[in-house]
């Protein structure tokens, strides 16, 4: 039997497919994190019930019992409040690491480019920043202008910064001291174009790894935000003030507790699981040392 | 008389070594190129031959710093800024590098990468560049340009992608190419090949060609002059016939007999 000629340059859905079931961590994370952002998307058109509705008589009921997951201590709908959650959780994660994920990359990339003085003050600046947890600048920032959806994403972008900057600036240093960039420079390229056409796409692999592990660590700084009060005010339902508000019930209804816990976790989990599957498809050195 | 092409005189490049101290890396080179001339730069490894090649192209590390002159044209190169070099380099000053497995981005089709120097030094639009491109393919002898065009660096073998290092600094066609160690990569017959291409089509372009190489055989192959390095210095000059067979200095005599021979007759030895 012969293959066809055109095999290795043209890769087929199936060899997608088998690549991604020959590799567990990119299947179960992707698979967790696809089923969470369709429930997210979900949540925007249609939840079980309005996750704000209070029915009082059907208060601390558990699974199964009123609604598929349960009722909280004001009779909301818990599945409907963990969908919406999905999405506050989700949409404020992403936001922060867009954010940061941005602004982070292209300080590193211009340290790479300008290397000298401008490299040393950008370190040692994002050393600094690196150093404040991102829950006491979210409290400085929520004194400034409110809480909210807007001061929880800036405070966890101000905390991506300097690790997304971390990452490109060693990457694209890496890159700087290849050949085809001496080439380019050869061929009359300036600083800026050989940094788009010649560093970020080479290092852009890097970049979406970082991303994706990133993301599992802002959805658990989003949970800390909102469980200390310094995320979305009520009554927009996250995570992280469920598990706040659960604590009192604990020993009545601990799934309460244990429903946005396990979510939180999940979460964490399949951003984590997501990443490094995305590591060991996209590094062929990390794929021969495993 | 009118201005060569290329005159470096007085050439000196010290580099600042992390204690403080400086470590002279060309000393005193000078050399002329006529317009559509060819000249070899020989020498052993670490006698400055790529250095010098780098600093006519103003790509020297920053911890490098060049006196002297090099005039382009009767232009100075070392007084312009790095915007002005920006517009030499790749547009009247072609390089092609040693090692073809590394001197192409790997993330970007081989005929976008040629055609992308067309695109902003000449203004042209990207689908008259892309045609180009496959034009310029097709004058290094690749097979199938039109397809080839369409890929990536990992598919093409070296001898390959080193014919896409020539197209790329041929496409703006330079008045000047500097060839570093262009073959010393490849195996025999694709240098022959390579060579031979680089022979026709800077004869075809009318340009002068700096090729940089150890290997004697391909220097007296492609150049009328040649310059003997060591050690940073210039050893000796002079037309490439003269200089093989009656060397002046005692360093080229050296390096002449080091090349391996067969006696006639004899064991090879």
């Amino acid at each position: 039997m012969t293959e066809p000629a055109t095999r290795h340059l043209r890769p087929r859905l199936a060899d997608g497919v088998a690549v991604v079931i020959g590799r567990p961590n990119l299947l179960i994370g992707g698979i967790i994190i696809g089923v969470l952002v369709a429930v997210a998307l979900v949540s925007l058109v249609w939840t079980p019930l309005p996750p704000a509705k209070m029915q009082i008589v059907h208060k601390l009921q558990p699974p199964l019992a009123f609604g598929l997951l349960g009722t909280d201590q004001f009779g909301r709908d818990l599945l409907s409040m963990l969908m919406s959650g999905a999405w506050n959780s989700l949409s404020i994660a992403a936001s922060a690491v867009v954010v940061g994920g941005f602004l982070g990359t292209l300080l590193g990339v211009m340290s790479a480019a300008r290397r000298g003085l401008f490299e040393a003050v950008i370190m040692r600046a994002n050393d600094v920043i690196f150093a404040v947890p991102p829950i006491l600048s979210a409290m400085m920032l929520g004194a400034f202008i409110g809480t909210g959806r807007f001061t929880a994403i800036i405070a966890i972008a101000v905390f991506m910064v300097p690790v997304f900057a971390r990452v490109t600036a060693s990457a694209a240093l890496q890159i700087w001291s290849r050949d085809y960039v001496l080439a380019a420079r050869g061929a009359g390229k300036g600083t800026i174009r050989i940094t788009l056409e010649h560093i970020l796409p080479n290092i852009s692999n890097q970049i979406i790894v970082q991303a994706t592990i990133q993301l599992g660590l802002a959805i658990l700084t989003e949970a800390g935000l909102s469980f200390l009060g310094l995320g979305m005010p009520p009554p927009a339902p996250t995570w992280g003030r469920m598990l706040a508000d659960a604590q009192t019930y604990l020993a009545a209804a601990p799934w309460l507790a244990v429903l946005p816990g396990l979510a939180i976790a999940l979460t964490v989990l399949g951003f984590n699981m997501l990443g490094d599957g995305l590591r060991d498809l996209l590094d062929p050195r990390e794929k021969r040392r495993s | 008389m009118s201005v060569p092409l290329l005159l470096v005189k007085n050439l000196d490049v010290t580099i600042r070594l992390p204690d403080g101290t400086e470590m002279p890396i060309l000393d005193d080179i000078a050399f002329t190129l006529e317009k559509g001339a060819t000249l070899g730069v020989v020498g052993e490894s670490g006698s400055g031959k790529s250095l010098l090649a780098l600093a006519i192209m103003g790509l020297l590390p920053p911890v490098a710093s060049v006196t002297g002159d090099i005039l382009f044209e009767g232009d100075d190169l070392l007084g312009k800024t790095d915007e002005a070099m920006c517009s030499i380099r790749g547009n009247r000053i072609g390089m092609i590098f040693q090692e073809p497995m590394t001197a192409l981005n790997p993330t970007m089709t081989v005929g976008d990468q040629i055609a992308e120097g067309l695109v902003w030094h000449l203004g042209l639009g990207w689908q008259d560049a892309r045609r180009e491109a496959v034009d310029l393919l097709e004058q290094v002898r690749i097979t199938d340009a039109a397809r080839r065009a369409k890929t990536y660096p990992h598919e093409m073998s070296g001898g390959q992608r080193q014919r896409v290092g020539i197209a790329m600094a041929l496409a703006l066609k330079p008045a000047l190419l500097i060839a570093d160690e262009p073959t010393t990569a490849l195996d025999v017959t694709v240098q022959a090949e390579i060579l031979d291409i680089l022979d026709d089509l800077t004869r075809e372009y009318g340009m002068s060609l700096i090729l940089v190489s150890h290997d004697l055989g391909v220097i007296a192959r492609m150049c009328e002059r040649t310059l003997v390095m060591y050690a940073g210095r210039r050893m000796e000059e002079g037309r490439t016939r003269d200089v093989l067979t009656t060397p002046q200095d005692p360093y080229t005599r050296r390096l002449i007999g080091s090349v391996p021979k067969r006696r006639p007759g004899g064991e090879a030895r």
